[in-house]
């Protein structure tokens, strides 16, 4: 199916792309860093939405044996699936590690604004004429 | 041309008309605090001491340059999804039997998968056998996670009994929950061992239908954040400290790590192990796949309470 | 169910596209752990059951939650995006 020109018979894919493109726009451009913990969460979500649609085939069921049919024409692919398992866990641990340092950063810059985090880094690193933290 | 440069120069300069204008807005804010911050150790997060920072602290990055800044990331960003957007339509079609990526290993691990494993699902004989070491690698990824936690946010203990860190503890609870409210606790009472329940059916029934160790592991976790928000840090205090955690999460790890560590050494093919696969649809068959689970679904649970735990209390 | 993946495709969409317009940082934190919930329906119409089970719980649940005290710690759940802390927090 075809439209302005763009085929959309892969639409899963497309879709995780617009959402790879969402997600790396909001965490370059926005300067709070909890829209940038999230926009980095939601960049994960694409690939591994844009994986899962690569295991996906018409028609078979899910890859749980039942009946012990055990061909493979009615299973669909499981790879993708495996990979994708680890990626969703292996997401939340970096969220996570990235939660911990805007907490830390806040307590000590007051502030969620990496802009005014720099530079009052630099302040203070102008100032004691010793490295700075950040 | 030369207008062109004239506009860009008069944007990358506008900087210093906005330092000027903002100096004089803020010249009428209370001088208090001198601008740098006082260091981290003395004072805790009291929110009465908010420092005047912004008397006179000289922005490198002007607005003209963030404007640029932000045009070209958003070009960049275009780019990028417009040469997505075009692959996407020589990809392979989505779906299709055909396709490159449903090769000879998928035809391997579903055809000869309950076999081998013993398991009936087909992702979790995967994970846990085939492909163990992913799985391994991953367990200490969220083990990792937690110690990087615990050194970020952990708070030491006479910290902890100073009267101003207990007076904010107090104060934030008091603003956002009711202590011991009756209606969490009771309702808890009911659905903890339920939550439970479901957590440890889905970390043993891993290998026979849908679940495994991750989820029936953050179940059970978030069961156990739940117990902690109805019954408050003294009460789980008693029974899961950082010894049991350091304890639980060791144990599991290494448990794992030793039990298919043998391939290091009989050489990376699957080797026929001493632990027989069983028939297929019992609990305790395919091998070490339970087990597996099992431990991988403890060290979920552990880290996802700690997780909470560090970060609304400062300890485990 | 055609219709319903590009249904569900679409609001994700949407919700990234919230996400970014925002700025009370606790509506982004909500919506985000909406995202997730309509990403694990994705999953089981993709007919992958564990990817479902694991994202609803662990997507959905626990980085939501993570996000919630994070916000909570730093006194940020009433408070517009890049705004200064105006009075005392309490």
């Amino acid at each position: 199916m075809t439209l302005f020109g763009i085929d959309f018979t892969n639409y899963v894919e497309l879709a995780a792309m617009i959402l790879f493109g969402i997600g790396l726009v909001l965490l370059l451009v926005d300067k709070n860093l909890i829209k940038k913990n999230i926009a980095f969460a939601m960049t994960d979500s694409a690939i591994y939405l844009f994986l899962a649609a690569k295991g996906y085939i018409f028609g078979r069921r899910a890859p749980i044996i039942e009946n012990g049919i055990t061909s493979a024409e009615a299973y669909i692919n499981p790879i993708p699936a495996g990979l994708v398992l680890t990626g969703i866990v292996v997401s939340v641990a970096c969220s996570a590690v990235m939660l911990a340092l805007t907490v830390r950063l806040y307590r000590r810059y007051h502030s969620l604004d990496i802009d005014e985090i720099i530079a009052l880094s630099q302040k203070e690193r102008d100032q004691d004429g010793t490295g700075g933290n950040v | 041309m030369s207008r062109l440069t004239e506009r860009l120069h008069r944007m990358l300069h506008a900087d210093d008309r906005l330092d000027r204008e903002m100096a004089a807005e803020w010249e009428e804010a209370p001088a208090g605090k001198p601008a740098s911050l006082p260091p981290e150790e003395v004072n805790p997060d009291t929110p009465a001491e908010q420092p005047d920072w912004w008397i006179s602290v000289p922005f490198r990055q002007g607005r003209g340059l963030r404007r640029l800044l932000v045009v070209l990331s958003v070009l960049l960003c275009v780019g990028i999804i417009t040469v997505l957007v075009i692959t996407a339509q020589y990809l392979p079609h989505f779906g299709q039997a055909g396709n490159p990526a449903n090769n000879e290993v998928s035809r391997r691990y579903i055809e000869n998968g309950m076999e081998e494993t013993g398991a009936v699902n087909i992702v979790a004989g995967m994970i846990l056998d085939y492909r163990a070491f992913d799985t391994l690698g991953e367990s200490n990824v969220l083990f990792t996670a937690v110690c990087a936690v615990m050194l970020l946010l952990r708070v030491s203990a006479d910290k902890r009994r100073s009267a101003a860190y207990q007076l904010e503890l107090e104060t934030d609870d008091r603003m956002y929950e009711p202590k011991n409210d009756l209606i969490l606790r009771s309702i808890a009472r009911l659905l903890i061992p339920c939550i439970l329940l479901l957590g440890m059916y889905i970390i043993l029934n891993g290998h026979l239908s849908p679940g495994g160790g991750f989820s029936g592991g953050a179940v059970m976790g978030a069961g156990l954040i739940l117990m902690l928000n109805a019954y408050g840090f003294r009460r789980m205090e008693r029974f899961f400290t950082i010894r049991l955690f350091r304890a639980v999460t060791v144990c599991a790890l290494s448990f794992y790590a030793l039990s298919k560590a043998y391939s290091f050494f009989t050489g990376a093919n699957h080797l026929p192990s001493v632990i027989t696969p069983g028939t297929p649809g019992m609990i305790f068959s395919a091998g070490l796949i339970p087990y597996l689970n099992i431990s991988v679904g403890l060290v979920v649970c552990c880290t996802i309470y700690s997780l909470y735990t560090l970060f609304r209390k400062g300890d485990l | 169910m055609n219709v319903l993946m590009i249904l569900l495709l679409v609001l994700i969409i949407s919700c990234a596209v919230c996400v970014a317009f925002t700025k009370n940082l606790l509506v982004a934190a909500i919506v985000f752990m909406t995202q997730s919930l309509l990403l694990s329906l994705v999953w089981i119409l993709l007919e992958s059951p564990d990817l479902g089970i694991t994202e609803a719980a662990v997507g959905a649940g626990i980085d939501s939650l993570l996000l919630f005290v994070a916000l909570k710690k730093i006194h940020a759940i009433h408070r517009e995006h890049g705004s200064r802390t105006k009075e005392a927090d309490l």
